[in-house]
């Protein structure tokens, strides 16, 4: 999909003109420039191995809602890698399982604030003038907002559903990616190529779907690789507090809550959720890191 | 800069309301009652308890009064859930120790981030640049409710440093605050560094140099205050993740506070304790914006007051 793009402009350094010169795409130099960087390589590898610990793991563990008192908090062992809940549960399979749902909101709630941000901001961006000088003050103004106290105030208010955490998180997310969106569309706009296609009397849904949106994948990818761990990490914070995903339903914020609780004595149920949730939250981080520098050669860190 | 002030002032009691009047709906009317939890409220002593909280009458009424009183005597009226006692009085006590919460916990992550920042910009890519970078990665990586747990794990039960919980002593304010600030200090670090490198580069830190001032001076005296900015300009999220994050702290740690408070009103429909944190948390941080904001533009004087 990535080689059938058009050529983005890239901010051309002299290096780069000349690799594209001999034909290399933009995402084939970020690939080339991402691979060497090897913290974000190490970073996805991790990803990688725990979201596929996450799907196929369960199959092969205790059912994670197995109770077995006589299994009362026993410490790791041979037959429970990471030992077991004060319900006797395999703490393993509540890991895994848990990070399915953890994941699945990371997922979905990205996926929401990404749909509503990249159209807001496209819109905005394109229309320009009184649109865009309306739209933005809406965002500015939206963003003087305490989110996070809405999201807790939804979240005890109404029942705790899981569509409701994924569209009360997305609905926090999308204001930074609407912003970047337009900050990119301004400045292709006065690009040539989107000329020739008004010139060429396209309809205006064609320019911004076909020609506008495709060139500001860059940053949108970036960007979105850096919301999903912010996401995941408000839902585990939610979750703490009870206020996100319900018991029997257990994510990693779940398991550190119910870990929190009883480490005095089990240390090993809060050890083992939060190193899941850190580790995860590190590689993502890196990984957006590293796209960065990969796809935008031009912003540095931070 | 005092249109400035006042317009953004304005707009801040714009959001204020508009924060107030949808919180206040927002727990209106969603279902459940303050009273659920008492057992065996016959009919009418539920109707004396709405009659006296004024749950009787229309909503809008009964938000006209709510805010009236507000606007005219600063009062937020009574607590449900703590009965006999206003909510002005359950924040005048549990105020004070959040900010001294949030106090020391912005202490720790200026000090520390700022510091760990300027030193990792000064040798960049060398193990005083790794060390302090890849550390603040963890702290990033780490959400508080994690690492308050395992602080206490640690010092707390292993090493028997601190309490396990309270608020007396210095000693107990040291992990909270350690456990609050240290996200922010990763952060803090990573914009110091990108924002000192950057003024590093440029040519009147050459022009410093070339005069002969001493490398103290000029990180000091030329470089810090442009290479503080984006660190400067994160002090109002910092502030505002500090106040969502005191919510997590003060569950772990057990201390008294506002945090504490807001999330068990919400949970337990204590309307008038729910309203008056939100407001309270929602002033909060609009003010520390503006100071920030004008903070900004004094120090980088090509920003103007729009």
């Amino acid at each position: 999909m990535a080689v059938t793009l058009a050529e983005p402009p890239s901010p051309a350094t002299p290096a780069a003109l000349a690799e594209v010169e001999v034909g290399h795409s933009l995402w084939q130099d970020a690939w080339a420039r991402l691979r060497k960087n090897r913290l974000a390589v190490i970073s996805g590898i991790i990803l990688l191995t725990m979201s596929v610990l996450c799907l196929i793991g369960p199959f092969f563990t205790p059912a994670p809602d197995v109770q077995d008192l006589a299994l009362y908090a026993t410490p790791p062992s041979a037959q429970h890698w990471l030992g077991t809940d004060t319900l006797g549960r395999d703490l393993l399979a509540r890991v895994l399982t848990g990070g399915r749902l953890s994941f699945a909101v990371g997922l979905c709630a990205t996926f929401v604030s990404l749909i509503i941000g990249v159209i807001y901001g496209t819109i905005s961006g394109f229309y320009g003038g009184k649109v865009d000088n309306l739209m933005m003050r809406l965002v500015d103004i939206i963003y003087a907002f305490p989110f996070t106290i809405f999201v807790i105030l939804l979240m005890v208010v109404f029942n705790r559903s899981l569509l409701l955490l994924f569209a009360a998180i997305g609905a926090v997310e999308w204001l930074n990616m609407a912003r970047i969106v337009r900050g990119q569309v301004i400045s292709l706009r006065k690009m040539e190529f989107i000329e020739a296609a008004e010139a060429l009397g396209l309809p205006k849904s064609r320019i911004i779907f076909r020609h506008l949106i495709p060139n500001v994948l860059g940053p949108v990818i970036v960007y979105t690789t850096l919301t999903i761990p912010a996401v995941m990490l408000l839902e585990a914070f939610l979750s703490f507090l009870g206020l996100g995903v319900q018991p029997p339903d257990a994510s990693w914020g779940v398991l550190i809550n119910e870990g929190s609780k009883s480490m005095e004595e089990f240390w090993w149920m809060l050890v083992f959720p939060g190193l899941a949730l850190s580790v995860t939250l590190f590689s993502l981080n890196f990984l957006g890191d590293g796209l960065r520098d990969a796809l935008d050669p031009k912003t540095s860190k931070d | 800069m005092f249109k400035f002030i006042a317009s953004r002032s304005l707009q801040m009691l714009a959001v204020l309301a508009v924060t107030g009047t949808i919180t206040f709906f927002l727990v209106r009317l969603a279902p459940g009652s303050p009273f659920d939890q008492e057992r065996n409220v016959s009919p009418e002593i539920r109707r004396n308890l709405d009659a006296y909280y004024g749950l009787d009458k229309p909503i809008l009424t009964q938000y006209w009064r709510y805010f009236s009183k507000l606007v005219t005597t600063g009062d937020f009226g009574p607590s449900f859930k703590y009965s006999n006692r206003t909510v002005t009085e359950i924040i005048g006590e549990s105020l004070p120790v959040s900010f001294e919460l949030g106090i020391y916990a912005m202490i720790v992550a200026v000090a520390i981030g700022v510091t760990a920042g300027v030193l990792a910009s000064l040798r960049p890519n060398t193990m005083t640049d790794y060390v302090p970078m890849s550390l603040s990665m963890v702290g990033i990586s780490m959400p508080t409710f994690v690492m308050g747990p395992l602080l206490l794990l640690l010092f707390g039960l292993q090493l028997g440093w601190f309490n396990v919980s309270g608020w007396s002593s210095f000693g107990d304010k040291v992990l909270p605050a350690l456990t609050l600030g240290f996200y922010y200090a990763a952060y803090f670090a990573r914009l110091t560094r990108g924002g000192m490198l950057e003024i590093l580069s440029q040519d009147y830190i050459r022009t410093a140099r070339a005069k002969g001032a001493s490398e103290l001076r000029v990180v000091l005296k030329h470089a810090l205050r442009g290479g503080l900015l984006p660190a400067v300009s994160f002090m109002g999220p910092a502030l505002a993740g500090i106040v969502t994050g005191s919510f997590t702290v003060e569950t772990i740690f057990q201390i008294p506070g506002l945090g504490r408070y807001f999330v068990t009103a919400a949970l337990n429909r204590d309307y008038t304790l729910v309203m008056g944190t939100v407001i309270l948390f929602a002033a909060l941080i609009s003010v520390f914006n503006l100071v920030v904001d004008v903070v900004m533009v004094w120090l980088n004087p090509r920003l103007k007051f729009d």
